[in-house]
């Protein structure tokens, strides 16, 4: 790979790294054909890790990172100074390949900054899908970035090569987007985001691909004054009109050459991993987004305790559970049992009565557990109700944790 | 007491034969003592005082999964602790592994989700370099990787499926993996300087590993978690590290002192005029677009788009290109296309006045023998192409539009409709008033020629009473 490619390398994919999804999950399994390379698991797999602790799986890059766009939280936006540089198809495409070969990624993540106009970067990013596809008989993960102002017939091009497709919606409400981005309109983002949705099911309906993996979505957070109580809503009402996969939450985080529309400060990474938390909570655990609002405080999430326990705490009446007969729902809701332990619980108490010990076994995180369940052994009494209990659950330096 | 000598490393079939002897014999847990034999230079032997006739034994499927899974772990106790659970399901405890609370079971699902986890990394963290291959040669590629179990036999299927078309080599200190393009073989363990010391993209690789890196979200410890130090050494990437974490704040701190810039570029107005313009201006602007998209339906040899007058007062809209059409690339060529011709002809319409074109733009088909078998769009894949019909009606702004039979009104929209009952004029889009009638190839299939007689003169009302509607609404507009 000679210098020039190198330089070009790094400029883009410093271009590309706000955009916290690099998930390679959710498609189908495929394994290479004859004479071909690349194939998919459901889980995706990291490939490495770089030292903000977040995996690198795909190699995300944009074609070009010249903008006609100018949305004040972007590195990219064409009123800031950053240096330029532009990719070849063919050059991705060798990438891609290269890389690939050598087991470093686990897929492409394309995106790009508009350039001409939103049709013709969007014919780009789909030449370069299509080429991994057609000329090099590659079976590996793409992600492709839609971009929503470019005409509906390219969207329809793009799901045909690509794993996955979002489009950012980047802030949760339409003042934001109004007053930060310019160029860009929620009603474009919103439609996009519904014609994405009607192919895929069509697609899975007839047992075509079609953006296999789905659709996704990012926010932005701190950026605006959107509240986290605002996010969880706009999140919420994404899963539910566009079927999202997943919708990441990036911390707004300084950028050399930044605006002074925006704060210059260090990125809210602890309040990043509470708004995952409660995600969470929505998509695994049967919680409605109106409980979890319901346990902040003037729409933002505790930082200290994890919005689970923000809830049981505010809703001790629940508690405690008796770990040997209650409902599956009801455990979910028992701070510090994860889903994987709850179904655990409930295999084996068909056949034994369970104890401490026995929990000890089967959750990692039981000390949180203690004063909200009841076991064969174990009976919280009136530490439940206790008015110092949330002071006594905080744990000492709230550390962060892991995006997935 | 019995003393079961098994082979080193991952010895799954001494193991199972063992069992099965020990089964049948009926011996307790406590009655055996399991060792590990010293490597034989001849090769597997028979496993201790284990019996070779012993007839299989049946376990539950998430048991004999379980052996395989922990039978790589490196923990000399595993064999005992699977035997302890073998010997409690088949005396009567058949559904012991879904109490995860038991200690035993519990331990071993610790085993297996380490070796689990070590083939997830053996998965991610190999890297290849490549070896020099003469010119019009396959390519060769191998790597070193240390895993901490025995898992080169269960984790390299993996590299099968995704590198097959490449030749590669794994080598460790377990032993090597080679696969050849057909075979994957397993030989003796290597060393490091069985491997190539570079590879031309490593310098590439690492510079987007430390260009995707964001200081500002230093977080060292959170990575260990997921990348032990132990790993490090065969990862290109990883000599990086230290300078990036101890640069990490520095870098922040100057982001925030310099703060927010001044933009040194003009606004580019013109440009952004022109980003606005992009929408295809006229059918010839579309057509193109339409030729140089690949299909969205598997197949076809070339885009069919429409044809006829930009302003024609009358649009029909079929369904897809046939075999003929797919062949010429132009819309209503074959069988059905020359009914059509005769119909209008018939009723005086001048297909030279009319556009023609379909509801998808390509031929899909089934191949049997020699022949390209019609085959019908999926609701699906007429919405893909959907955009572009309606962009047509947009450009083109016809009088009447006609859709031909069930995939065009479908297209048009968006709802599936029995033609019989809705045959004449239909209000099928807001702004332009429509007709339903039968697509052409629905008379050339009916059976018998009474029916197909009956079938055309109604088809041929059918387009008078169109010409007439076609004439009606040019005439209204005239007089507006």
């Amino acid at each position: 790979m000679d210098e020039r490619l190198t330089r070009k390398l790094r400029i883009l994919a410093d271009a590309a790294k706000y955009d916290a999804s690099c998930a390679s999950s959710g498609a189908p399994k495929r394994s290479a054909g004859r004479g071909g390379i690349g194939s998919t698991n459901r889980i995706g797999i990291c490939h490495s890790y770089t030292p903000d602790g977040r995996c690198v799986s795909l190699l995300k890059i944009l074609l070009t990172n010249y903008c006609l766009f100018d949305c004040a939280y972007c590195i990219n936006r064409r009123s800031s100074n950053v240096e330029r540089a532009r990719f070849s198809v063919q050059e991705v495409v060798d990438i891609t390949i290269a890389f690939y070969k050598r087991n470093y990624i686990e897929g492409l993540f394309l995106s790009s900054g508009i350039i001409r106009s939103p049709d013709y970067t969007m014919e780009q990013l789909v030449l370069v899908a299509k080429s991994l596809r057609q000329q090099h008989g590659y079976r590996g993960y793409i992600h492709l970035k839609t971009i929503p102002e470019a005409s509906p017939w390219l969207v329809e091009q793009a799901g045909l090569w690509a794993d996955r497709l979002s489009v950012n919606l980047e802030l949760p409400t339409d003042e934001g987007l109004k007053s930060f981005a310019p160029e860009k309109q929620a009603g474009t983002i919103k439609a996009a985001m519904g014609q994405m949705r009607e192919r895929i099911e069509e697609a899975e309906a007839e047992r075509r691909s079609f953006s296999p993996a789905g659709q996704s979505t990012q926010l932005i957070v701190g950026a605006d004054g959107a509240s986290d109580a605002d996010m969880l809503r706009t999140t919420a009402n994404l899963y539910d009109r566009y079927a999202l996969r997943r919708v990441y939450f990036s911390a707004f985080s300084p950028i050399p050459d930044s605006t002074s529309r925006l704060p210059a400060k260090a990125p809210p990474l602890q309040r990043e991993n509470r708004l995952y938390q409660a995600d969470w909570l929505l998509r695994h655990y049967e919680f409605g987004v109106e409980e979890i609002a319901s346990a902040t405080e003037g729409g933002m999430l505790d930082l200290e305790v994890d919005p689970k326990l923000a809830w049981a705490l505010k809703n001790r009446a629940r508690f405690p559970v008796d770990v040997n007969k209650a409902d599956r729902e009801m455990l979910l809701r028992v701070p510090g049992l994860g889903a994987r332990a709850v179904d655990k619980i409930v295999r084996a108490r068909r056949h034994t009565t369970l104890r401490l010990d026995d929990l000890k076994r089967l959750s990692g995180a039981l000390k949180r557990s203690l004063p909200f369940l009841i076991a064969a052994d174990h009976h919280p009494g009136g530490s439940t109700d206790r008015a110092d209990l949330r002071a006594r659950l905080v744990q000492p330096a709230a550390k962060q944790l892991a995006l997935f | 007491m019995r003393e079961i000598a098994l082979q080193p490393g991952a010895d799954l079939a001494g193991f199972r034969q063992a069992v099965r002897g020990l089964v049948a014999d009926g011996i307790p847990p406590e009655q055996i003592e399991w060792t590990v034999a010293e490597p034989s230079l001849f090769g597997a032997e028979p496993a201790g005082d284990a019996r070779s006739d012993a007839p299989p034994l049946r376990l539950p499927r998430p048991v004999a999964e379980l052996v395989e899974e922990v039978v790589p772990h490196r923990d000399p106790e595993r064999y005992a602790l699977l035997y302890d659970v073998i010997w409690r399901v088949t005396h009567g405890r058949r559904g012991l592994l879904e109490i995860a609370s038991d200690p035993v079971v519990h331990r071993l699902e610790l085993m297996r989700k380490s070796v689990r986890r070590d083939i997830h990394k053996m998965h991610a963290y190999v890297r290849f370099r490549q070896i020099e291959t003469a010119p019009g040669e396959p390519e060769r590629y191998a790597a070193w990787f240390e895993p901490d179990y025995f898992i080169l036999q269960a984790a390299t299927p993996f590299f099968v499926e995704r590198f097959r078309a490449m030749r590669w080599r794994i080598v460790t200190p377990i032993g090597t993996a080679e696969w050849d393009g057909v075979t994957l073989r397993f030989g003796p363990s290597g060393s490091r300087a069985d491997v190539p010391s570079g590879d031309a993209f490593e310098a590439g690789w690492t510079g987007y590993y430390e260009s995707t890196f964001n200081p500002a979200r230093a977080n060292p410890k959170l990575m260990q978690q997921h990348m032990a130090k132990k790993y490090w050494r065969n990862m290109p990437e990883a000599a990086t590290i230290s300078n990036l974490v101890r640069s990490a704040s520095s870098r922040v701190e100057r982001m925030l002192e310099e703060g927010p810039t001044v933009p040194t570029k003009r606004m580019p107005e013109g440009a952004l005029a022109a980003m606005l313009e992009q929408a295809p201006a006229s059918l010839a602007e579309l057509n193109a677009i339409i030729r140089s998209s690949g299909p969205l339906v598997p197949g076809a040899t070339q885009a069919v788009v429409g044809e006829g007058p930009e302003h024609a007062d009358i649009i029909f809209v079929g369904e897809q290109p046939g075999d003929e059409e797919d062949i010429q690339g132009r819309p209503f060529v074959g069988p059905a296309g020359r009914l059509l011709d005769r119909a209008m002809a018939e009723a005086g319409i001048d297909r030279k006045d009319v556009y023609l074109t379909n509801a998808v733009k390509h031929f899909k088909f089934e191949q049997r023998g020699k022949r390209r078998i019609h085959a019908k769009p999926t609701a699906g894949e007429v919405s893909h192409y959907r955009w572009w019909l309606m962009r047509e009606l947009e450009l083109i702004e016809p009088k009447l539009v006609v859709a031909l039979g069930g995939t065009a009104v479908l297209a048009l929209t968006g709802k599936q409709v029995p033609i019989t009952r809705a045959r004449g004029p239909a209000k099928l889009l807001e702004d332009f008033p429509g007709y339903i009638t039968v697509h052409p190839s629905y008379l050339l299939r009916l059976p018998d020629e009474d029916a197909k007689r009956t079938a055309y003169t109604a088809f041929v009302d059918d387009m008078r009473r169109i010409r007439d509607m076609g004439r009606a609404a040019r005439s209204r507009v005239a007089a507006e």
